[in-house]
Order: structure tokens, then C-alpha cells, then sequence
């Protein structure tokens, strides 16, 4: 190893080895800014859209066919007397997942992503003026189905559900980190096949999301046959009330999303929440 | 999955910074990447000598630092590294820890030549 021929650099140091000749007029700017600063801040406007209405915003993850559309209709079946609800549906149009959730008497909005594997902040703005928000309490955004970059967009939304139905193998969240670890609360869903698999494991599954320092409660459904619904249902119930009690004090909470490590790593503080000013859109 | 529109915000910011400084060619642009940030190294590499035709930035290297996975215990205080899939302490298992490197995606910097 020497300091002439090059040997010495690796990836790790070409930058500083770089640094240390300067050449005849060119200048390094620090600017350490996360490449998604544009869509957070459309996501801490939307979620002052939504906070100025009380509307308590749940984002569903999962991978296509996992029960993010079965599960919607049977909690709205159950819901709707009580709470007014709406659906941003993000998910295949082919699919027809928003017709499903009208027919339940809800109003469902349809986001054609094109090709787009997530939705991000931009695309559920552009939702924003053709809905009206005034008198909701639980708006459920279904996302794309995939499960990997869903997870590092934030919508505007307050929580991450993800779903893993038990179909899919107990090791899912060891194979997508990102996703499970951004999650708020993981369903298992289809809880009606588990006795005809031999190969899930309830608490594998658990496990493997608990090994991503990810204490999120995980839930066993069946939307099918309506196993776990009550659990899930108060839980709903459970974090649109705490989200009031939070705006009562001019707060309001963010999903889990990715913190930026050290960069990002002060401590947690209550996510302050701003009044939007009424705007054109 | 999405490495070109986020090359694209990448191209957005570091245009942004050149016009700022008044810059006739842009050297290198700097990135930190955790493994944990959910994108491709790889695909993002590929986005960017697609995107660069014929912009300011069109000879510029693109440099990808990966950095550590790094967790943080509050009971132990022991830092340790880590993988992407496994984030318990590995000196008192428990799974409290906090990630404080491993899931950037920053833009760190951008060398570039200013008009004389
Ligand atoms: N057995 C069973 N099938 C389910 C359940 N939930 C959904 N499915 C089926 O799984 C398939 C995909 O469901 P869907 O809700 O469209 O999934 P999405 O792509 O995540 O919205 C459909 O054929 C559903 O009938 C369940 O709880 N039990
Ligand atoms: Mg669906
Ligand atoms: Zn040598
Ligand atoms: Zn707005
Ligand atoms: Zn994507
Ligand atoms: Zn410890």
C-alpha cells in the first residue's frame, strides 16, 4: 500500500482522498437534505388538511391479494352506522377495489397510478379537492400493493397498518425490513386457511417483526368469516380517540417512517400540528 | 422500485444547488445510502446515466457512501451494528433499540466547478 499509485483507495475513502487535492476551483457543498424533503413536506400539508378536519388517516400496506379490499368491506359493514368513513383507493384500478367499497355505501376514491409501484404525498393531494373531508372521522387510504417501496412515502397519513396474510410464509418481515418495521400495527389476515397450512407461525411471524426493534401489536383476522374483528375494531376506536385527545392539545402523530439515522436522531418530540390556511388547490 | 423518480429529485435538488452557486460543471455528486432506506444502489446508479444525458450534471460521478446499521440500546446504552432484519441488542436482546445510522437517504454533497 502507498500513496502514488492508487491501491490504497477503496470506495469507503475515494471521497476524502479526493478531498485532499484540491483541484483549481472546485468547491464541495455540504447539503445533507433527504432526497424525499419535497414529498415530506406535501405530507406535513396534507396531514393539516386532514388535522384542521378531525380525520383520523390509515395507510394499508401489504403485498397484492393479502386482504387490504376484503378487510375494508367488512370493517365498514361494521362501522358505518357508528362513524363516517371514506377510502382513497390507491390500489390497482383494474381490480375495482373502489366499485367493492361504494357498494358498501361509503364514498371511495379511485387514484390511477399508472404503472407507479406507491402512492406518494402528491397523488393524495390531488385526491384532496375532490373530496370532501368536512364531517369524517376515519379515512383509509389503500395503498399499492407491494411491499417495498410503499413503506418509505409518507402521505400525510397517522398510521401504517401492514397486513401478512398467513399464505404469504411467518417470513415476510425478515424479508422486507423496511416495510415492517414502518408498521404501526400488523394484521395477520386470512386466519380462516391457518389450519391448512403447515408451515405459519403465528408467533414466527411475530418474532421476526419484534427482531426489527418493532414493538407494533400484531392482530389475527379473518375478514372472511370474522375472526379478530373486535380486536381490530378497538383498536381503530382506540387510536381515533387518542388522535382527538392529541388535537385537543394542538398536536398530532406521524406514522413510523424512516428517521434518516443520526442525521435525523434527536429525540422524539409530539409532532406539533399547524392549522392549514384555506387555499386553492 | 421507484430509483427513477427519486433520481429524479435528486437531479431536481442538486440543479437547484448549481444554479445557487453559479456552477459551470459538476465534478461528483455525494450520496448516503443506509441498507435500510428501501432502495436499490444498483437501480439508482442505472436511473442516473439516464437522467444525466444532457443536463448540467451529464459528466458527473455519482458517488454511493453505504453506511452502517447502527442500533442504540437505551437500557445498556451500548451501541453495536446490526442487520437489516435483525435489530435487537446483542448485549441485553432487547428490542427497545433505536436506529441511529442505516436508513439514510441523503444527498451529502456536491462538488462543482464555479465560473471564474
Ligand atoms: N379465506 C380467506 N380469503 C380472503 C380473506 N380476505 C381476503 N381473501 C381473499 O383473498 C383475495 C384477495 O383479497 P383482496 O381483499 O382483494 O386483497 P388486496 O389485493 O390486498 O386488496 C380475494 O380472493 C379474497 O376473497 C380471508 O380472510 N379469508
Ligand atoms: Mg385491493
Ligand atoms: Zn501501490
Ligand atoms: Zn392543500
Ligand atoms: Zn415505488
Ligand atoms: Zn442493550
Amino acid at each position: 500500500m502507498c500513496n502514488t499509485c492508487g491501491c490504497n483507495v477503496t470506495p469507503g475513502n475515494q471521497s476524502l482522498i479526493q478531498n485532499e487535492k484540491p483541484k483549481e476551483g472546485l468547491t464541495t457543498i455540504s447539503v445533507l437534505q433527504n432526497l424525499l424533503t419535497h414529498n415530506n413536506n406535501q405530507a406535513d400539508h396534507n396531514r393539516a388538511h386532514f388535522d384542521a378536519e378531525k380525520v383520523l388517516v390509515i395507510n394499508l400496506m401489504s403485498s397484492p391479494g393479502s386482504g387490504k379490499t376484503a378487510l375494508l368491506e367488512s370493517t365498514i359493514k361494521q362501522l358505518k352506522e357508528s362513524l363516517s368513513i371514506a377510502v382513497i383507493e390507491g390500489d390497482l384500478e383494474t381490480e375495482n377495489d373502489a366499485q367493492r367499497i361504494q357498494a358498501q355505501g361509503v364514498p371511495a376514491y379511485q387514484i390511477t397510478t399508472g404503472t407507479a409501484c406507491h402512492l406518494d404525498a402528491h397523488l393524495i393531494h390531488n385526491v384532496l379537492h375532490h373530496m370532501p373531508l368536512k364531517g369524517l372521522d376515519l379515512l383509509f387510504i389503500e395503498n399499492v400493493g407491494n411491499l417495498v417501496c410503499p413503506a418509505s412515502f409518507d402521505l400525510g397519513h397517522h398510521r401504517n397498518v401492514v397486513l401478512l396474510s398467513v399464505t404469504e410464509g411467518d417470513d415476510k418481515p425478515s424479508k422486507y425490513p423496511v416495510m415492517f418495521k414502518a408498521a404501526d400495527l400488523v394484521l395477520i389476515t386470512k386466519l380462516d386457511l391457518l389450519p391448512y397450512l403447515d408451515d405459519f407461525s403465528i408467533d414466527n411471524a411475530k418474532q421476526n417483526v419484534h427482531n426489527l426493534a418493532n414493538k407494533a401489536p400484531t392482530l389475527t383476522i379473518s375478514a372472511k368469516n370474522n375472526l379478530g374483528m373486535d380486536e381490530w375494531i378497538s383498536w381503530l376506536k382506540s387510536e381515533i380517540h387518542q388522535h382527538q385527545a392529541l388535537l385537543l392539545n394542538h398536536q398530532t402523530q406521524k406514522p413510523k417512517v424512516q428517521q434518516d439515522g443520526a442525521l435525523l436522531h434527536a429525540k422524539a418530540t409530539p409532532h406539533k400540528f399547524y392549522p392549514v390556511k384555506t387555499h386553492q388547490h | 422500485m421507484h430509483e427513477l423518480s427519486l433520481c429524479e429529485n435528486l437531479l431536481e435538488q442538486v440543479i437547484k444547488i448549481a444554479q445557487q452557486h453559479q456552477a459551470k460543471t459538476i465534478e461528483s455528486i455525494t450520496l448516503n445510502l443506509g441498507p435500510l432506506a428501501g432502495v436499490e444502489p444498483l437501480l439508482l446508479d442505472n436511473a442516473f446515466k439516464i437522467l444525466k444525458i444532457d443536463t448540467v450534471v451529464a459528466n458527473a460521478q455519482l458517488i454511493i457512501n453505504t453506511t452502517p446499521i447502527i442500533i442504540e440500546c437505551p437500557h445498556c446504552g451500548e451501541q453495536s451494528s446490526a442487520t437489516n432484519n435483525y435489530l435487537v441488542c446483542p448485549s441485553c436482546q432487547s428490542n427497545d433499540t433505536r436506529l441511529i445510522s442505516g436508513d439514510e437517504l441523503i444527498l451529502a454533497n456536491v462538488a462543482l466547478y464555479t465560473a471564474t
